[in-house]
């Protein structure tokens, strides 16, 4: 286990690099506006911010800066370093993506393993129909309905940004970005219990007896559950794009529209700091991951 | 059945359009501009906000999410079924590195990649088919690990081993054909969801260029006037649950003609 | 969480969890909604900063106006009014303005505004190490050219001093009209000496920012909202009557447009282009759609073929775009079709049009073909030409629609392009590009920010590579004329000549959209689009 963490800073390090120059290599600067500044006061910027640097140096700097916590000045966002910006959004893109995730798996697997015990009876198709649906349409298609009829015509829960962090402004946002998750781990997981339903041990529960409900639940769940834990870290990244569109149509103050508005705006230092968070973020959950694996299968274990 | 057949009309139906078209994709109709569907106008979809006809963009745009769908699942299934069956099966160091490369590129943010990719070579719907394969193939991968390390540990698997059989036949007799149910179920999903990254894509502003289109650009220029003109939302969004809906028949019935339990 | 889920009875779990998220949302249902009397508006994209010498963008501006007040400012209706200079004069080779600045002007926190403050922050907006990219704002003050641009290094050779403290002179390098309409431009607002001496780089933060309009900055949640409240000290501080303003930043205008219907805004920064005509039949008297000092134009690229040295060509395709159709069809924002390039509401200003305005439709097509032919192109041999455009849905539609009418009345064939923004500034520099689309924004109300841009020479920021030795000489006549009718004729005739000329085809005038609640008392729709909230209340 430490040497998998260990081994977690070579990958960061690649990370970041390859983040760092392919960045670069994108056509424009940060300062670029429609409005030509006269060069003497790009260069002016330039030589503030080190871009007048060569691209080996800056990295170097970079990676200083890094090591100690410090990602930089924002180019775009003036008034504040990468790092408050990160610290200001990352908690509330964390607070709404494992609220996400959670209810994803809760609804998920309750869904598949309830539709797998009814197999092709009327209660199976409509959940499976209705998982499709979930994954059939996109965020962006869900958000503006949910929010024009729950927010707009019933006037039930704020339509956008964050008010005072409570769970009515983080409703309509976590349902929006759990959906398509539930409907794919509902799948995920009716399709494995059944397979685990047709398993030898199930078929010596049910001959000694055992009520169906209390085979699926007890037994086949635990073992069926081995490709939903699979799918965890896919559906990490799920929320992670998620979040991009879910954080724009809400208007929530968290990291995601970082991602494509750094990149769009050519903000060096942000795009660099949330591939760094994210980068950070998916490696830990991998390895939480791993270790599910291993509670939930021992024969998976490693040495 | 029903599902590989709605599939198959699907998929007809875009490749022929333009043979049976009456006009090119971006005829404009001034007189109509953003009206709703009418069997008199002519128009059975109705028509875009600027005026083209909303049937002929559905199917034209068929052939595109289509085309992403299957190229980036086929990319998906061969790479992350060779990648995780090899890693899995094999285990030890091998196992480490290829999980290892696995893991660095999953925790590279695919979508910024993706995003600068588009921006630096442009939006060849070549380019869209590599990016959305390669970042699918990373989950089946490791999905088809995972099966494979469970699998690996079964009677029958260790009886063959026992039995002196080679590593390369384990993996194509024994290994492959029990990890076929979830990776055709996974392969089900693969579809939709590269079908979904390209719709993303295109809510970006990343997607294809004009005068082409595909259903996630109709459905996410749709989308921003669902009260006004609803019918430019529903059409390209009904053709896409029709086809995933097929998705997910295809994928069942796929699953219950392989698993070799069921059989 | 997961793991111990996954073990046991997950039913239950899921009961449960049901049953608490039920709960909690009727707990947040009757939480209390946002006191009265604070205003909550819709403010674009989040500002980049506050600092009004590094801003630069219309989101930022909005707050920064109800923060600062420059010397002279804006009423209601965007029309000039004293701001802290209660008076001034201007000498009689109109190059030196004296301003007589109030005595009871304040900052919030009960210090004077002085002249110093004043020549403090002119300073600092020419200051090349500041790295403004809106120093040109302050160009017509004697030597801040030059001091930007590093050929002089002393600041204090700028053209302003402080007579005493309550005495401000200012010296331009020429007399310059509409040099007190710059002034209302934040780049011109004063700052204070001593919070930047303290703070530094973090003088715009909540706590740290001293302010001397009516409202001082006490929230910043970047991404978020900012939120101000009443200055006290503020001169006219009893003539406020809003207590607080929430600035959310809306870049989503979809999402905007719901807000404000589900009241959470009262004021919108936008409409969406494609909800303009729901809007204008459910809500008409909510809905503010005003002529704005804004030109939308394709720039055709003059530095190669087919466009080089082909003026008939230009025309032709100039000609064929129908701008009602446009207009009134597939942009639905009310904007004016443009047959100009200087928008209609210039100050000092009659303007001048397209020589065929006066044609019909089929005369235009008629006379467009003509020229088309004599250009070399026919149905067999038809002009390929590329639109490039920054990605969006507005500007694709445009394109759309436009290369269907290129292509019906004359059978050219357009290939549209479209670049993220970044790149697109890139291909535009390197004029790479054959029809080019931009817009063209005014930054105070005079022709000549629209006019500037088409002057050819090095290091212009012509779009369209236009170099006109004849347009020139006339703009740089009319920069030194002081007579204001004669320079007014002077850039007409100009403009004349571009329009024939025809490097850019101006499409539109743009419009600018607002919703403003009922609740919302006060509001003045006007061509510079300012709406200070000092002049705003709130019915109760």
């Amino acid at each position: 286990m430490i040497r998998r963490l260990a081994s977690a800073v070579p990958t960061l390090f690649i990370i970041v690099a390859i983040a760092f120059f392919m960045i670069r290599l994108a056509p424009g600067g940060p300062f670029d506006r429609e409005r030509v500044v006269p060069p003497e006061i790009s260069a002016n910027l330039n030589r503030v911010y080190h871009l007048d640097e060569p691209l080996p140096q800056q990295f170097i700097r970079y990676l200083k800066g890094l090591a100690r916590g410090d990602f930089g000045p924002s180019f775009k966002y003036r008034d504040f370093t990468v790092t408050e910006l990160i610290a200001a959004g990352f908690p509330v893109s964390l607070k709404i993506g494992l609220f996400a995730m959670v209810a994803a798996v809760l609804f998920g697997v309750g869904l598949g393993a309830w539709a797998a015990n009814r197999r092709n009876t009327v209660a199976d198709h409509l959940v499976m129909g209705l998982a499709m649906t979930g994954i059939a349409v996109p965020n962006f298609v869900v958000a503006p309905l949910l929010s024009l009829v729950i927010g707009v015509y019933l006037n039930l829960l704020p339509v956008g940004g964050l008010g005072d962090g409570g769970i009515r402004h983080l409703l309509l946002p976590v349902i929006s970005l759990a959906l398509p998750q539930v409907a794919y781990i509902a799948r995920l997981s009716r399709g494995s219990v059944l397979e685990v339903l047709n398993a030898d041990f199930i078929r010596t529960g049910r001959a000694k007896g055992l009520t169906e409900r209390r085979i699926v639940f007890r037994h086949a769940l635990k073992n069926a559950l081995t490709p939903v834990v699979s799918y965890l870290g896919p559906a990490t990244a799920a929320i992670v794009t998620g979040s991009v569109v879910i954080e724009q149509i809400f208007g929530i103050p968290g990291l995601g529209r970082y991602f494509v508005q750094g990149a769009l705006n050519r903000d060096y230092t942000l795009v660099m700091g949330v591939v760094v968070t994210y980068g950070t973020l998916i490696i830990v959950l991998n390895l939480a991951v791993d270790m599910l694996y291993g509670v939930l299968d021992p024969r998976v274990r490693r040495d | 059945m029903a599902g590989l057949a709605t599939l198959g009309m699907l998929a007809v139906l875009s490749v022929a359009v333009p043979v049976f078209s009456p006009y090119p994709i971006d005829e404009i109709f001034w007189d109509a501009i953003g009206t709703g569907p009418s069997l008199a106008g002519g128009h059975l979809f109705g028509t875009d906000a600027n005026g083209r006809d909303l049937l002929l963009r559905t199917l034209y745009a068929g052939r595109i999410s289509l085309a992403v769908g299957l190229a980036a699942s086929v990319v998906s299934v061969l790479v992350g079924l060779a990648w995780g069956t090899v890693s899995g099966y094999l285990g030890g160091v091998t196992d480490s590195l290829m999980m290892r490369f696995v893991d660095i590129l999953y925790a590279l943010p695919f979508m910024f990649f993706v995003i600068l990719l588009m921006v630096y070579f442009g939006r060849h719907v070549v380019l869209i088919f590599v990016a959305i394969g390669l970042v699918e193939w990373l989950d089946m991968a490791r999905i088809v690990r995972g099966e494979t390390l469970s699998i690996k540990r079964r009677e029958f698997v260790e009886a063959a081993r026992a039995m002196g059989a080679p590593s390369m036949g384990i993996v194509l007799r024994h290994v492959i054909p029990n990890v076929v149910g979830p990776v055709a179920v996974f392969a089900t999903l693969t579809v939709p969801r590269a079908i979904l990254f390209e719709s993303f894509l295109s809510f970006l502003g990343l997607g294809i260029q004009e005068p082409m289109t595909s259903w996630g650009v109709l459905i996410s220029e749709g989308a921003t006037q669902m009260e006004t003109q609803p019918w430019a939302l529903v059409f390209p969004a009904t053709f896409l649950a029709a086809t995933l809906f097929s998705l997910n028949f295809l994928g069942d019935g796929l699953r219950d003609a392989l698993d070799p339990k069921v059989r | 969480m997961l793991e111990t889920s996954g073990k046991h009875r997950l039913g239950t779990s899921t009961r449960t969890l049901v049953i608490v998220l039920f709960a909690a949302l009727l707990l947040g249902i009757s939480s209390a909604h946002a006191d009265k009397n604070t205003l909550q508006r819709g403010n674009g994209a989040e500002p980049e900063t506050l600092d009004v010498h590094k801003s630069s963008g219309v989101p930022a501006a909005g707050i920064q106006r109800d923060l600062f007040e420059g010397l002279v400012a804006e009423a209601a209706d965007g029309s000039l009014i004293p701001g802290v200079a209660e008076s001034w004069t201007l000498s009689d080779d109109g190059k030196v303005y004296t301003f007589r600045l109030r005595k009871n002007a304040k900052w919030s926190n009960r210090d004077p505004v002085t002249a110093h403050d004043f020549v403090f922050a002119l300073r600092r907006g020419v200051d090349p190490a500041v790295g403004s990219g809106y120093a040109f704002i302050l160009w017509p003050i004697a030597n801040g050219e030059e001091i930007t641009k590093g050929k002089i290094e002393e600041l204090d050779r700028l053209g302003v001093e402080a007579v005493d403290a309550h005495t401000l002179k200012v010296t331009l390098k020429a007399p310059t009209p509409y040099f007190l309409g710059m002034l209302t431009h934040p780049h011109a607002y004063p700052v204070h000496p001593k919070t930047l001496e303290r703070h530094g780089d973090k003088w715009t933060r909540p706590g740290n920012l001293v302010s001397n309009g009516a409202y001082r900055l006490t929230e910043w949640v970047p991404q978020s909202h900012i939120r101000v409240e009443r200055n006290p000290h503020y001169w006219d501080a009893a003539s406020v009557r809003i207590d607080a303003v929430v600035f959310h930043p809306t870049e989503n205008t979809s999402t905007e447009l719901k807000r404000y219907r589900s009241g959470e805004l009262d004021i919108t920064y936008d409409v969406p282009p494609d909800q303009i005509a729901w809007v204008e039949k459910n809500l008409p008297a909510q809905f503010h759609n005003t002529a704005y000092l804004g030109t939308y134009y394709y720039a055709l690229n003059l530095t190669k073929a087919p466009f080089r040295d082909r003026p008939g060509l230009r025309n032709a395709l100039a000609m064929t775009i129908d701008r009602e159709i446009l207009t009134g069809k597939v942009t639905k924002g009310g904007e004016i079709p443009a047959h100009a390039w200087v928008p209609p509401g210039v100050n000092r200003y009659a303007g001048a049009t397209v020589p065929w305005k006066g044609l019909s439709k089929a005369e235009r097509i008629a006379r467009a073909k003509k020229l088309y032919a004599e250009a070399g192109y026919s149905k067999e041999n038809p002009l390929k030409v590329q639109i490039l455009y920054n990605t969006s849905d507005n500007h694709k539609r445009i394109a759309i629609a436009i290369s269907g009418m290129w292509k019906q009345a004359l059978g050219v064939r357009t290939e549209l392009f479209n670049q993220e923004w970044k790149v697109y500034l890139t291909t535009r520099r390197a004029m790479q590009f054959d029809v080019l689309r931009a817009g063209w924004i005014g930054d105070y109300n005079d022709a000549n920010t629209f006019l500037e841009l088409l002057k050819g020479g090095v290091g212009s920021m012509n779009p369209a590579g236009y170099n006109s030795s004849e347009y020139d000489a006339l703009m740089r006549k009319a920069e030194t004329e002081t007579d204001l009718e004669i320079r007014a004729k002077l850039m007409q005739k100009a403009e004349g000549i571009l329009l024939k000329d025809m490097p850019i085809i101006p499409i539109y005038h743009y419009t600018t959209q607002h919703l403003v609640s009922p609740r919302v008392k006060g509001w003045k729709d006007n061509v510079m689009d300012v709406h200070p909230t000092r002049y705003l209340s709130l019915a109760p």
